[in-house]
């Protein structure tokens, strides 16, 4: 199952949990999982980037997770 | 994936489509617009840096003849408004509104507080004397530490450190960032040297050379037409129509040729003014800046104070590492704290680290993105401290990153682990660089840094057209600082197989191409060039489509081969390939016009790592700092056009030793900035510096079609540290504070 590794801020949110494993398809479904598990997260979770397997995603929103995938979520970064 | 591959237009340095123009004078930037009936708009800027505006009075300026329109906070709508601004550290929408024009506080000098549009500029500028504005002067928060104690005085009464837990009080820190690996405590224990300093670096300004310049022509609709100098003129028609209670429909943004922005153009000042003043007006309205608005009045770069801990092993190994970095905010939140959290270690396979960063107000000027926002100040703390472990080791401080370099794999300090990245290959390339194998001249020091961006990905539009002829034109929505329409003509030419002179491409305005994002975060040729490439290969679909059906075959018997349409392998047809050319001519035939478009949100954004070194040598008599050689060596992913890639490096870099050398935001005990003009806020020219050397290494970013990774900002991250490291070495002793000016060198060789 796909793990999802919370950043610092969200840790806040999820009581302290840092990691976790959800049996989710895709990351549609993985966010919904989490703000069904912990619903202070929906906010951090519009605000955040998230790596999948390293690449990073600004915007992701359906991209498929495969078993032994690892989610990262990291703070949004614009540039200048 | 991206393979070693051969180009015939990629990696070739064709003259960028805009250098004729702007060389002979014919490019048209932002102030170089005219309309007919325009009107002059100035504005009135606070005295004061932390004041209660208890009144303003326009009228005695709306009396004056000439003067056509007066305005200031009042005349904006009420109400707060939602989302957050473009740009790193762009900050809430609502406080862009308060410094594009205050409302009840000034909250630095040279605050916007009312503006004026008349029939001259003299007149403008008459009429702003005649504005009453009656002040309750408070006093200003000035420095960034004291700032943050819980007894400071508040620069804005509403602001609550962003906590899960929303603090009983109010307080001058905006944000805090974190982030956090393993025992610090084990770290630093098991380190043979410990190295602890505290470092500073001024607020800095990008110091472009267009001042911010716009003209506004709105009808008796409120409709109307913006041209600005911009790095996004959609995310400048959001901004604009959203503070002034507009349909963003009812605006269009042009944007012109732009002299610079560094990411301090991502931001909205003039352009809600100008508008509204055109609409009160009936006129169209032109606002430039002086320099001396847009050093007091626009975003520099956070000043900085950090103070870090480094522990290392003998062998190198970086043990374990703890930073504390206050970014000053300026006037609102928005300090770009988590990106230099996020950058500080991020070359390095580090097991125990802290790092603690705040967003913290103070009466000075709202800071803006400039190129790799947080990272400099951030790096430059962290790559001395190295250093100077490096030293107390007596270990070449190549040999040392090398041994804590990240690599594909690494887990990278902000989280996710990385793909293939270009760091060691920068610091191998480095370590063997004619540069830095000859010896460090006499009396020299020689500075080693390395730099770091993330760079981003974000949403671009872009449409292909083939013209009658089969020649090209691109349109495309990011404003091109620095020759990324050069760029985009040849990656369009890579893929659809034709010459680069066949192609052109436009910055379309917000009415002739879909959304873009700024041209910020390193992001316009990897994702805008994305953008391109694919509605050049939705053009060589449809043109394999029209030859199929012009030979009577299958499409999917056609291949596209050197920009023409052959029968694919084993189709025995008895046909002529089809050029672009001879489909374009054709095309009525085949079903119109040949076009394609592609827009898309780039995901896959490759990091940017960078090795620099030079030779700095010391006057030690005038404290006058020469830069002898400097070598910037940095991971292109695949250089599109290797001569603009280059010349993003050296920019970067020049810009990086200015701030080290000489450049710094002097403010009296007023908040009054001391040094706004280029006579006394000392940016380098071409004859206080060499040639900056380069080498480009490409590891390719296996999510661009090409390899492209973005180059525009790793560049200014390590010449601080360079500097830094090189006038200590120089010295024998340890420079700290930036910038490392004259006066501040003679205090340290005097003790």
């Amino acid at each position: 199952m796909p793990k999802v590794v919370f950043s610092n801020a969200m840790m806040v949110a999820t009581g302290g949990t840092r990691e976790a494993v959800f049996a989710a398809a895709n990351f549609r479904e993985l966010t919904q999982m989490l703000m069904e598990q912990w619903p202070a997260l929906a906010e951090l979770i519009e605000q955040s980037a998230v790596a999948i397997d390293g690449q990073i995603y600004q915007d992701a929103f359906a991209e498929p997770l495969a078993p032994e995938t690892e989610v990262f979520f990291m703070p949004r970064i614009e540039g200048g | 994936m991206a393979e070693a591959v051969e180009y015939k237009q990629i990696g070739t340095t064709p003259v960028r489509p805009d250098g004729f123009d702007k060389v002979t004078g014919r490019a048209q930037f932002g102030a170089d617009v005219n309309l007919p009936n325009m009107i002059h708009g100035k504005v009135l800027r606070s005295p004061h840096a932390h004041a209660r505006i208890k009144s303003v009075d326009v009228s005695g300026a709306l009396a004056m003849p000439g003067v056509y329109a007066a305005i200031s906070g009042a005349d904006f709508p009420g109400g707060r408004l939602e989302g957050e601004a473009g740009g790193e550290g762009g900050g809430s929408m609502n406080d862009v509104a308060k410094n594009v024009m205050a409302r009840n506080k000034v909250l630095y000098h040279g605050h916007a507080v009312a503006a004026v549009a008349a029939s001259t500029v003299r007149l403008a500028e008459q009429a702003l004397q005649a504005i009453k504005v009656e002040y309750e002067v408070l006093e200003p928060v000035l420095d960034v530490v004291g700032a943050m104690d819980p007894q400071a005085t508040l620069v804005n009464e509403d602001n609550y450190t962003a906590l899960p837990e929303k603090p009983e009080k109010p307080s001058n820190i905006a944000n805090v960032g974190r982030l956090e690996r393993g025992n610090l405590e084990e770290g630093f224990m098991a380190a043979d040297v410990v190295v602890e300093r505290e470092f500073t670096c001024p607020m800095a300004h990008q110091g472009y050379i267009e001042p911010h310049a716009c003209v506004a022509s709105i009808d008796e609709r409120g409709r109307g037409t913006v041209w600005c100098s911009t790095q996004g003129h959609f995310e400048h028609r959001a901004a604009t129509s959203k503070m002034l209670g507009k349909n963003m429909a009812d605006l269009k943004f042009v944007a012109t040729e732009i002299g610079g922005g560094f990411g301090g153009k991502t931001v909205v000042y003039l352009e809600p003014l100008a508008t509204m003043m055109s609409e009160k007006s009936g006129r169209p309205v032109k606002m430039t800046m002086s320099r001396e608005e847009v050093f007091r009045a626009t975003g520099p770069s956070s000043a900085t104070v950090a103070r870090v801990k480094v522990g290392v092993r003998k062998d190198g190994t970086i043990t374990a590492a703890q930073s504390w970095i206050a970014f000053e905010a300026g006037a609102f939140a928005g300090a770009p704290y988590m990106p230099g959290a996020m950058s500080i270690y991020a070359p390095y396979a580090i097991e125990n680290f802290l790092v603690e960063t705040f967003d913290v107000l103070v009466n000075k000027p709202k800071v803006a993105a400039y190129r790799a926002p947080g990272a400099p100040q951030a790096m430059h703390a962290f790559e001395c401290a190295l250093d100077e472990a490096a030293q107390l080791l007596n270990m070449d401080p190549i040999d040392l990153r090398m041994v804590n370099a990240a690599d594909e794999g690494t887990q990278a300090p902000y989280g996710p682990k990385y793909p293939p990245i270009g760091f060691k290959a920068c610091l191998k390339a480095a370590k063997k660089h004619p540069n830095y194998v000859k010896p460090v001249p006499d009396g020299a020091g020689r500075g080693v840094a390395v730099g770091f961006w993330f760079n981003v990905g974000m949403q671009s539009s872009a449409e292909v057209n083939i013209n009658e002829n089969g020649s090209v034109m691109i349109i495309e929505g990011s404003p091109d600082i620095g020759g990324s329409r050069a760029s985009m003509c040849l990656m369009a030419a890579e893929t659809l197989g034709i010459e680069y002179d066949d192609v052109r491409a436009q910055v379309g305005d917000t009415e002739s191409t879909g959304f873009c994002n700024v041209t910020g975060g390193s992001r316009t040729t990897f994702a805008t060039g994305m953008a391109v490439t694919q509605a050049c290969e939705a053009v060589i679909a449809d043109c394999k489509r029209r030859a199929a059906m012009t030979w009577g075959l299958d499409e999917d018997q056609v291949e596209w081969e050197d920009g023409q349409a052959v029968p694919g392998p084993g189709v025995n047809a008895d046909v002529k390939p089809l050029s672009l050319a001879e489909l374009a001519r054709k095309a009525g035939k085949t079903g119109g016009p040949i076009t394609a478009r592609a827009s898309l949100n780039a995901q896959g954004a490759g990091a940017a790592f960078s090795v620099n070194f030079g030779d700095l040598r010391v006057d030690r008599e005038t404290g006058k700092v020469d830069v002898l050689s400097f070598t910037a060596i940095q991971d292109a992913g695949r250089a599109i056009h290797p001569a603009y890639v280059e010349g993003q490096m050296q920019g970067g870099a020049v810009q990086g030793i200015g701030w080290a050398l000489n450049e710094e935001y002097i403010f009296d005990d007023n908040g009054v900035l001391e040094n706004a003009g280029f006579l006394d806020y000392r940016i380098p020219v071409a004859s206080d510096l060499p040639m900056i050397d380069t080498e480009i290494v490409e590891v390719p970013n296996p999510s661009h079609p090409f390899g492209v990774r973005g180059v525009g900002e790793a560049p200014i991250v390590a010449p601080l540290a360079v500097c830094a490291n090189a006038v200590s070495r120089s010295l024998d002793m340890r420079i700290t504070d930036l910038p490392m000016s004259p006066p501040r060198l003679l205090d340290a060789i005097e003790g």
